[in-house]
């Protein structure tokens, strides 16, 4: 288990041991009662927890069942019709969520890879080595947890549209883009664009708070031993990453992966704002134009069946993923707290 | 936070170059799209920005005080307390509920786990369009109520209406994230406890009352301080697809507010100087729950 500076995490922590890997044994070993009512009844609370989180999504999946005309007809069909391959494939097809759901993928997986990778070395750097400036970039990375892109919205996409902007800002104050133009007669210019690129929607969001302090905590569980017995064998710093931390901390890497998959495939706002080009839209986005008439009434029939059709393609690969990585996710939430 | 004598080895690689060199990335990430954008909030919200470039003055504090004059800037601010409390109370207790009783671990017990994390995966757009359309006057299951009684339920022309089933979807979207902490928490008192409880002849209900509640207090916290947090920011996906601030700006919460005001009405200064108020908000919860989160050290 890591080893945890913050208390909760280290709570919580030996806990989710046990919540991940329920006990074959009671709960109770020794303690035996028998109270049948209380038991039924904490059947009965249980499954109406079990149907009220369920029937949400019962809904949305009948609705993709049902053709245009059922599923505006009053009253509701609540029953499950024949149309579920037509509208998945109207989604898929037509609406193109075939491509946006790549693109969700592509997206996913440089999101998910770069955070690991980042947070990796970012720990790496901050546990191994003695220098003076390793706790002010410590509570560097780790303020941004205070920083959501909820509130830095508008000058985040203006970055976005030029990453070199705070350079080139930079040097215009300090003097250097004169310096060089006068010397060199060439003119600071320095411009990226990210706005529609794969590169834009991955790079910002690989930056993580969370996941270099889970990094940190497992570093810092490492025996010194270890780190002295692999320099006597003459490796050097990259090599003990590769092949000794890389390898122990496969643990920390499922935990991660997990939740990680799950935030970037669920990103909303930051695609939203940056892609304009359909070619790199991704379906948490693509839904939101789903959404068949425009807040007041008037217009067509909406296109409820379709909409609730890609509801499903958007839910389903995270669901899935939960479900079956649910040891990883629990253990990845946890620690990682927020 | 950082405890000294656990950060303290013994044995270190003595290339700095090389930590520079790994530290590179996250440090450049970090200043370009977090504290660069953060500075430049703070400098807008205190300049008249125009839309596309070309000139600003300085304007002191003169964005803040016209956000503050503006009833529509209050009452975002108290749509968002009522998002707020509504759904941090509504997806809290029922967590608290499922978790304490799931935390019997009766049979069935890994399904009922199951069934009440996997909402945690769905995205936010996808929550708000599946309530949408349950919520949808005249398509969903609503339209059985209203068939009954005409008028009953209009998210669409109804601005309560609209905060409420917002809420909801809000509160369903956290149930599983909340339990999935009251869960651990439950789990981590000791066995002892509980059963120096049972010996003592205390029944199954009491025991949840006098030992295992009070003892997740400091959980109960924590998870209090995220989903408000949370509530603040995260609702934005929500309240795009489901009203997009309407109607007449009854769900106009304060992040949804700024994007509007930013992209929509290109006042940045004004998006900037609401952003700011916002990001006060986000560190003056966060720094409760670290305090918290230290105290919390002495008696656990």
């Amino acid at each position: 288990m890591t080893q945890a500076d913050l208390p909760l995490a280290a709570a919580a922590g030996s806990a989710e041991a046990r919540a991940v890997n329920p006990p074959r044994k009671p709960r109770m070993p020794g303690l035996v009662e028998n109270t049948p009512v209380l038991n039924i009844l904490t059947h009965v609370i249980l499954l109406t927890g079990m149907i009220i989180l369920l029937f949400p999504m019962y809904l949305v999946f009948n609705a993709a069942t049902l053709s245009l005309q059922e599923v505006n007809a009053q009253p509701a069909h609540l029953l499950p019709g024949d149309q579920f391959w037509n509208n998945i494939q109207e989604a898929w097809v037509t609406r193109d969520f075939g491509q946006k759901f790549v693109n969700s993928l592509i997206v996913a997986l440089g999101v998910v890879t770069g955070k690991i990778f980042i947070a990796c070395i970012t720990a790496f750097g901050l546990v191994f080595f003695d220098h003076r400036l390793r706790m002010p970039i410590f509570w560097m990375v780790f303020i941004t947890l205070m920083l959501p892109l909820e509130v830095r919205i508008v000058p985040t996409y203006a970055v976005a549209a030029n990453a070199l902007q705070p350079f080139q800002m930079i040097m215009d104050w300090t003097g250097i883009s004169w310096l060089i133009q006068t010397v060199s007669g060439i003119e600071v210019a320095l411009e990226w664009n990210m706005l529609n690129s794969y590169t834009g929607l991955i790079v910002p969001l690989i930056a993580t708070a969370t996941g270099t302090f889970l990094y940190r905590q497992f570093f810092l569980t490492i025996p010194d031993e270890l780190v002295e017995a692999a320099k006597m064998d003459g490796a050097g710093p990259l090599r003990f990453l590769v092949e000794i931390l890389v390898p122990l901390s496969r643990t920390n890497i499922a935990a991660l992966a997990t939740i990680m998959f799950v935030y970037s495939w669920n990103q909303y706002l930051w695609p939203l704002l940056i892609v304009t080009d359909p070619s790199y839209g991704v379906v948490a986005v693509e839904l939101g134009k789903l959404v068949p008439d425009t807040n007041s009434t008037g217009g067509a029939i909406p296109n409820w069946h379709i909409a609730m059709a890609g509801t499903l393609i958007v839910t389903v690969p995270p669901v899935i993923v939960v479900i079956f990585m649910q040891r990883w996710f629990v253990r990845g939430l946890i620690n990682t707290d927020k | 936070m950082s405890s000294r004598g656990k950060d303290m080895r013994r044995a270190y690689f003595k290339n700095n170059w090389i930590a520079a060199l790994v530290v590179a990335p996250q440090l450049l990430i970090i200043f370009v799209f977090f504290y660069w954008p953060t500075s430049q909030a703070l400098y807008w919200a205190f300049t008249f920005e125009q839309p596309w470039g070309g000139g600003n003055e300085w304007a002191g504090f003169e964005n803040f005080r016209m956000i503050l004059t503006d009833g529509r800037y209050w009452d975002s601010i108290r749509v968002s307390i009522v998002y707020a409390a509504g759904a941090t109370v509504l997806s809290m207790g029922m967590a608290l509920i499922l978790a304490v009783f799931a935390d019997r671990q009766l049979r069935g017990y890994k399904y009922y786990r199951i069934g009440a994390i996997w909402p945690y995966a769905v995205a936010a757009p996808a929550v708000g369009l599946a309530f949408r359309f349950i919520f949808n006057p005249s398509a969903g299951i609503m339209s059985y109520v209203n068939a009954a009684f005409p008028g009953f339920w209009d998210p669409i022309l109804n601005g309560d209406h609209a905060l409420l089933m917002v809420i909801i979807a809000g509160a369903w979207k956290q149930v599983a994230y909340n339990f999935i902490f009251f869960l651990a928490g439950l789990q981590s008192i000791p066995r002892s406890l509980i059963e120096a409880g049972a010996m003592d002849g205390a029944t199954v209900l009491r025991r949840m009352r006098d030992i295992q509640l009070p003892l997740l207090a400091p959980t109960f916290f924590f998870v209090l301080v995220i989903n408000i947090t949370d509530s603040f920011t995260d609702s934005f996906g929500i309240v795009d697809t489901m009203t997009a601030g309407g109607p007449a700006r009854a769900t106009n919460l304060m992040v949804y507010k700024i994007y509007v005001d930013g992209f929509q009405g290109l006042d940045y200064s004004g998006a900037a100087a609401q952003s700011i108020i916002l990001m006060f908000l986000v560190i003056a919860l966060t720094v409760i729950q670290f305090r918290y989160i230290e105290r919390k050290v002495h008696y656990t």
